[in-house]
């Protein structure tokens, strides 16, 4: 059991948790027609070995989205943030 | 011996006034309280105890803890019959019922053991290279023989009578082994101010130290201390069966079975515990030699003798031969020489510690260094051996043997996660690899074999492991231990090829030989070694033949053990049953079903209720017919004829503000919704980013910047997700809020010619005329105390109105309506007739809206024809979905009377061969009482030419032809819902 530290809520089962995927990439916005960005954004990852942030949404909780940024080798997580404030 | 002289009067870990009675293969025995079914066998004197796997070789007991891979038993009868359990595990009750495993017709007689006279056949792979050379055919044809020869106990195939519970549990540090470094770890945390969880899968404390006569005043000492500790908690009966992420460890617990008939006392109990920090002190297994008939009952470890000896007071016999490679074993043979025992030691090695000789010479035993075991004579009792040394072999008469080859630790728990283990050759044993910051391995898991050493490490490892949850308190000395020691294996135990019938894994059956014939058919890694031959791979996953396997194999090819390597450790390490895992969510309880507010009016007025998805609603009402097809026909026509009733309250209702409101819908839905006036309902169709449709609903604006969005049934928790989603991250600067009130509202829809008579009767405050509250208009009110939404919207192609009510007033609105409407003819319909409406008006859903449509796929790219900026767009334009054989949604109607459609068929054209995945298929079907016919929605290739297919629905073996017609059925001007 991945056990994640909620900014909000405190250190809770990844069961009380939805995956998000890939925080790493860039949202085209929302008007952007281009093909090409969306088909990079939506289809298109790295999978490293290593640290990767990502995104959980807590939803048997505060229901916050979060970036998590966990170890895909080891699935220790190193940080815990509000996915509002990393861009905000 | 006499059985009676096999049990001391005095010592041991045994409660001599609790007397208990069991039996093994049908005859009473006795024992005390305190035994293992094991130590009260031996004090029996039944050394014979069960067959093996595949040769049927009689077997004894090996060992005295969880690694045991001979005396496998199964206990209990009829529902309670559970196979496979050690008994050197079994904690003695009274009234135990065990049974040996794998004999026909009985223990002692069994037919099958025949298989041994045909040993050289039997070898490893032999099944498949006979039975499966003639073709496949022959292998199906002799598998269900060759399985039925080979194997373990029999589980009972009755459903499970008892109870298990399954729990979470928190702790700062947990110590899993309750020896001398477990305790001494347990001490050290719990003084630092840690809470404590230690974990003993034994229902006695004290690990190894149980065996140790000279530590039972330092154990006693220890025990009183934690038991007294506030923030101390202990678990025995406890199995640490596997470490997870998270430092999550996952544990099973033995009912206590002298707890007393407790009400609701679970058999087995599973915990998932999170630890802050983890203490592994999980101890070492000691290792067989592999010799000529190690396994014949009477050959034991050397360990396991000196457990039955001094913690269950169990001398197992008088004659015994010491074979080993190992100092420790030398305190087994003064154990025995101290009890009157008669001592010859077969030490492998060439020098020994002079103290330990002299020692031995002393008590009376004989040694004989550089000498190993050859041979081992007897069948079902050992009566003699053959020793072989430099001088040349010599018999000697004996009836037990004990072995020593080094010691293994239990470092299973700690590779769970991945941690490689490495070698460690002064020890000739694997230790745990580097670990996690928050895990400690403690005393003989970390290869620390001394009593001493084992102590210390667990003090730092507790202290360290506290540290780790931030307590840092003061920890004073753990009472000194003064125990005779010594110094471990002085040379690296080999086993010696060329030996018949010496068996390496034991509840495998897997000997030397296998092994070498593995090599020599190129099965050389250890992970092919142990799929060729299956060793390991019993019950006891290997404990104790693994190490022995990898020196077998390096040896043959001239590598390094650590050049060998060692095969993966996985979960659990003993068995787990499915039932503790599970614990009460079984049945009924296996997982949560949701209610609507008016659940209890439906079961109480006659309807049959459907699970969908985590919903409970009602299938149909037995006032409409007592069976499904039936009853829907009739509750569509009355939908058509007059008026009926449907709880809609498991819709998804999405609460929206804020001033950005109408911007975020305008981009979530791909139809446009900013031009959407206050007071007004609009259908919506969202995509996904990759264009595919995701979900549909409507979303009516209740002021300007508030908006009431419904999602369908099953995508409500994904819709909010997804919505909050969008507002956490990627539109960050949009000013809104989305708040699930799915609970909040009951929902109802009443549809049909009659609906707005009915409704203006049941809420007289409310003007229902057609200029008051328009198709896609909305009226607010209250009903009691509650607020009351209406929303002229139909989905079934009748006049309809979707009332939403507070939850708790939900049931009351419905009866009011109920009574009100029975004048007009007003009745409740189910979710069958509601999915037979909408296919009739054409209404896609569930079934065409599968995660691979797009928004063109099913007739609705109009929609967003002069539109942009919304999710979904820019992939939704992509070439493939333009394809000119994409399939899309064409109305189907069966052309041959009497002949229904079904879901799921496949579609063809005429004349074509009913093969492969066709050009098409059917998604939805219905009678259509309108029609009089079996109609259907379906996805069909653009391409198609021709009005007519043949639907295909070969698991039935059916054809029907079908016209290719408008999706929408009926009413395609939309006079009905009009008004």
């Amino acid at each position: 059991m991945l056990r994640i530290d909620c900014p909000c809520c405190g250190v809770r089962d990844h069961s009380e948790f939805r995956y998000g995927g890939d925080a790493t990439v860039e949202r085209p916005a929302h008007d952007n027609p281009d093909l090409d960005s969306w088909y990079r954004y939506v289809y298109v990852r790295p999978n490293p070995k290593g640290l990767h942030r990502e995104y959980w949404q807590h939803v048997l909780g505060c229901r916050q989205w979060l970036v998590v940024e966990r170890d895909t080798v080891t699935h220790s997580i190193h940080s815990v943030s509000f996915s509002r404030r990393q861009r905000a | 011996m006499t059985p009676t002289e096999k049990r001391f009067a005095s010592g041991g870990y045994l409660d001599r006034s609790q007397v208990l009675k069991f039996t093994f293969d049908g005859r009473q025995y006795e024992g005390f309280k305190g035994d293992t079914l094991a130590a009260a066998l031996l004090a029996n004197g039944v050394s014979l105890v069960g067959r093996s796997f595949k040769y049927h070789r009689p077997r004894g007991i090996l060992s005295a803890g969880a690694e045991e891979p001979n005396a496998l038993v199964t206990v209990g009868t009829g529902a309670r019959r559970e196979p496979n359990l050690p008994a050197t595990m079994l904690e003695l009750a009274s009234g135990l019922e065990a049974a040996s495993q794998n004999n026909w017709p009985s223990l002692r007689f069994d037919v099958q053991s025949v298989n041994s006279l045909f040993g050289p056949l039997l070898s490893s792979g032999f099944y498949y290279k006979t039975f499966m050379g003639p073709s496949r055919r022959a292998w199906m044809f002799y598998e269900h023989f060759i399985r039925k020869a080979a194997g373990l106990g029999k589980a009972t195939t009755l459903p499970d009578p008892d109870v298990y519970d399954s729990r979470d549990d928190f702790t700062d540090v947990a110590v899993v082994g309750s020896g001398a470094a477990g305790l001494s770890a347990a001490r050290a945390a719990a003084q630092a101010g840690a809470r404590v969880l230690l974990i003993e899968q034994d229902f006695e404390i004290g690990g190894r130290l149980l065996s140790e006569p000279a530590g039972a005043a330092w154990l006693r000492a220890m025990r009183t201390e934690l038991e007294e500790m506030a923030n101390v908690r202990i678990m025995r009966r406890t199995t640490a069966f596997g470490l997870y992420d998270g430092n999550t460890l996952g544990l099973i617990e033995d009912a206590d079975p002298f707890a007393g008939p407790v009400m609701a006392a679970a058999r087995k109990t599973f915990t998932l515990l999170r630890a802050q920090s983890i203490v592994f002190a999980t101890g070492a297994i000691e290792r067989p030699m592999v010799f000529s008939n190690n396994d014949r009952p009477g050959v034991m470890l050397n360990s396991a003798i000196r457990t039955y000896v001094n913690r269950y007071a169990v001398l197992p016999d008088r004659n015994v031969v010491i074979a080993t490679a190992d100092d420790s074993a030398y305190l087994t043979a003064f154990d025995l020489l101290a009890r009157g025992a008669r001592v010859t030691i077969a030490d492998a090695r060439p020098l020994a510690e002079p103290t330990l000789l002299a020692k031995a010479k002393q008590m009376g035993a004989e040694v004989h260094l550089a000498t190993n075991v050859a041979d081992v004579k007897g069948k079902y009792t050992v009566t003699g051996v053959v020793l072989a040394g430099k001088s040349g072999t010599a018999g000697v008469s004996c009836d037990l043997v004990g072995m020593s080859a080094g010691w293994s630790p239990v470092l299973h728990l700690t590779s769970h996660q991945g941690v490689k283990p490495v070698y460690r050759p002064e020890i000739d044993a694997f230790v745990p690899g580097q670990l996690p910051e928050t895990q400690f391995v403690a005393g003989g898991a970390g290869g620390s074999l001394s009593i001493s050493a084992a102590v210390a490490e667990g003090a730092s490892a507790g202290r360290a492991a506290a540290a780790v949850a931030g307590k840092v308190g003061v920890v004073a000395e753990a009472p000194a231990l003064e125990i005779e020691e010594t110094a471990g294996a002085t040379t690296v135990y080999k086993p010696i090829f060329g030996q018949r019938k010496a068996f390496v894994d034991f509840q495998m059956d897997v000997t030397l030989d296998d092994i070498q014939l593995a090599h020599r058919e190129g099965y050389e890694s250890v992970e092919h070694l142990k799929r060729y031959t299956t060793l390991g791979m019993g019950t006891d996953q290997g404990k104790t033949s693994n190490i022995n396997a990898l020196k077998v194999m390096a040896k043959l090819r001239g590598i390094s053990i650590p050049e060998a390597g060692t095969t993966t450790f996985r979960p659990p390490y003993t068995p787990v049953p499915i039932g503790a895992v599970a614990g009460r969510a079984t049945g009924h309880h296996f997982r949560p079903y949701r209610l609507t507010p008016i659940h209890d009016w439906h079961t109480a007025n006659r309807a049959q209720m459907l699970e969908v998805g985590l919903w409970m609603r009602p299938w149909f009402f037995e006032a409409c017919g007592t069976d499904v097809n039936t009853a829907y026909v009739n509750e569509m026509r009355l939908v058509r004829s007059t008026a009926g009733i449907m709880d809609i309250s498991t819709l998804g209702k999405i609460d929206i503000q804020g001033p950005d409101a109408a911007a975020f819908l305008d981009r979530v839905y791909a139809n446009g919704f900013a031009s959407l006036k206050v007071g007004r309902a609009r259908y919506g169709v969202m995509l996904r980013d990759d264009g595919i449709v995701f979900d549909d609903g409507t979303t009516t604006r209740l002021g300007e910047n508030r908006f009431f969005m419904t999602t369908s049934t099953a995508k409500a928790a994904d819709v909010l997700s997804w919505l909050e989603f969008l507002l956490d991250t990627a539109w960050q600067d949009l000013r809104v809020s989305v708040s699930s009130v799915s609970d909040e509202w009951a929902g109802m829809s009443v549809a049909g010619p009659q609906s707005a008579k009915i409704l203006a009767a049941a809420f007289p405050d409310i003007d229902f005329s057609n200029e008051a509250l328009p198709h896609m208009g909305l009226a607010e009110g209250a009903f009691k105390d509650s607020p009351l939404r209406i929303i002229r919207l139909s989905y079934s192609g009748e006049c309809a109105y979707e009332i939403y009510v507070g939850a708790s007033n939900g049931e009351n609105a419905w009866r009011d309506l109920i009574d009100v409407g029975a004048a007009y003819g007003l009745k409740p319909y189910g979710v069958e007739a509601l999915g037979a409406l909408r296919i009739e008006k054409g209404h896609v859903a569930g079934p065409e809206i599968d995660g691979r449509t797009t928004l063109s796929d099913l007739g609705m790219g109009r929609m967003v024809a002069k539109r942009s900026g919304y999710v979904g767009e820019a992939l939704s334009h992509r070439e493939a979905f333009q394809a000119a054989n994409r399939q899309r949604l064409v109305g189907l109607k069966s052309i041959e009377p009497g002949k229904r459609l079904r879901g799921g068929a496949l579609l063809f054209a005429p004349g074509e061969p009913l093969q492969g995945h066709g050009r098409g298929r059917m998604t939805s079907i219905t009678y259509s009482p309108e029609l009089d016919c079996y109609i259907g929605l379906g996805l069909l290739a653009a391409d198609f030419k021709g009005d007519e297919v043949v639907a295909s629905y070969p698991m039935k073996n059916e054809v029907v032809r079908a016209r290719v017609v408008s999706p929408v059925f009926l009413d395609p001007a939309g006079e009905r819902m009009h008004g």
